[in-house]
């Protein structure tokens, strides 16, 4: 209980970050006309890809003859990235299909 | 020393407009004529927060040339496919594409979570709160990989509907296996690595058997809702590297795919509940059962 309480102390700011970006999430899509929900729900999945930051720092972080964390490290890398560039250009053709359409 | 701080302070500084980015193209997506600049601004910020990462995190030191071929080679790797995907699927193939790359971010995030733990016993430092920040990360990130994988199938027509008979109570008690497992991994300072792949597992499984029943017709609200649980594991790591741009994008995508989740809900007129318990819909087993 006790570190838990030391981990809620030494982490406040990012617990009030990760509160307001809460509310801010919800307040920024809350006008959503409904043809735009898989478009925003695609858009959405690219940006969850920022995890591959998180890859990236592993393989930093990873000592040269660790084997174990260079190569899952390596597969992070491969799918984080697959889900970046993959949501970016998915949503992109998804809202140049939508431009048309208007015309 | 100068110029690590000068390092340190562009990498934070790109984290921020990232951040920003990241809050902007969210807005500008749910407005029709806004929609397409909003994409490409948060792609842009993503790029950014990449290389700003790779350059600037760790100071280079030659040691470490294979870390960063690996590095590079995973990015290249990833774009070549992840862009040979994107342009080939037809249009009508789309939501399943999400899908799958939703369940990239997942897998990505409990690798992740698989790294640090092994990390963590090799003489890291051990506080259970980090722990349970990594032992979440395993759970959400592979429950959204498997479960993504399924509803991928299912749109592609590869998996029929298949309720196990007496799935809830296995669900439920999966659930219970998975928290209890992680409680003791937590909470007992015994860091077992085949306790952690039993975890990995389990959790593959439950998300395997929690999309399994749910009809085809209520896929794109199981993919948004699993989408969210991905901004969520996203946003442990965050927790875990003290990271704002892996925090703020995981937390607006899991708030976010929340509300979306819900609204796509009631705009088919079901609840959320019905799509999850209910599980009738679309080709799946009736069920008397109404909100």
């Amino acid at each position: 209980m006790e570190e838990i309480l030391s981990l809620f102390y030494e982490n406040r700011e990012f617990i009030f970050l990760i509160i307001v970006s809460i509310f801010l999430g919800i307040e920024v899509i809350s006008n959503v006309p409904a043809v735009l929900h898989t478009p925003l729900m695609s858009g959405a999945n690219a940006i969850h890809g920022v995890v591959i930051i998180g890859s990236i720092i592993i393989m930093l972080q990873a000592d040269p003859s660790n084997y174990y964390a260079l190569i899952l490290g390596f597969l992070a890398v491969i799918l984080g990235t697959l889900n970046v560039v993959g949501g970016f250009v998915v949503t992109n053709r998804m809202l140049e299909m939508f431009k048309k359409k208007a015309k | 020393m100068n110029t690590t701080i000068l390092g340190l302070s562009i990498l934070e500084l790109s984290y921020i407009v990232a951040s920003v980015t990241f809050i902007l193209g969210l807005k500008m997506l749910s407005s029709p004529d806004k929609a397409r600049k909003g994409n490409l601004i948060a792609g842009y910020g993503m790029g950014l927060a990449i290389a700003a990462t790779i350059l600037f995190k760790e100071e280079f030191s030659a040691d470490k040339w294979l870390n960063y071929s690996l590095i590079l080679a995973g990015l290249v790797v990833g774009t070549v496919i992840g862009m040979r995907m994107a342009i080939k699927v037809k249009m009508t193939a789309m939501p399943q594409m999400v899908s799958f790359f939703n369940g990239m971010g997942g897998a990505c995030a409990g690798v992740i979570s698989l790294v640090e733990f092994d990390h963590l016993r090799h003489g890291g430092e051990i506080s259970a709160g980090m722990l349970i920040v990594i032992l979440l990360g395993l759970i959400i990130g592979s429950v959204s990989f498997s479960g993504s994988m399924i509803a991928y199938g299912k749109l592609e027509e590869k998996i029929a509907d298949k309720a196990l008979p007496a799935g809830q109570i296995i669900n439920i008690g999966l659930l219970v296996a998975i928290f209890g497992l992680a409680g003791y991994l937590a909470f007992s300072g015994h860091l077992s690595m085949p306790l952690m792949y039993t975890l990995l597992i389990l959790s593959l499984l439950y998300g395997v058997l929690f999309v399994m029943p749910i009809g085809g017709a209520d896929m794109p609200v199981v993919i948004s809702l699993l989408n969210s649980f991905t901004g969520m594991a996203a946003a442990f790591g965050g927790f875990l590297y003290g990271n704002q741009a892996m925090l703020t994008g995981g937390i607006l995508v899991g708030s976010a795919g929340t509300i979306l989740t819900v609204l796509m809900c009631t705009a088919m007129n079901r609840s959320l509940t019905n799509v999850i318990i209910g599980s009738f819909g679309g080709g799946g087993a009736a069920s008397t059962k109404s909100g």
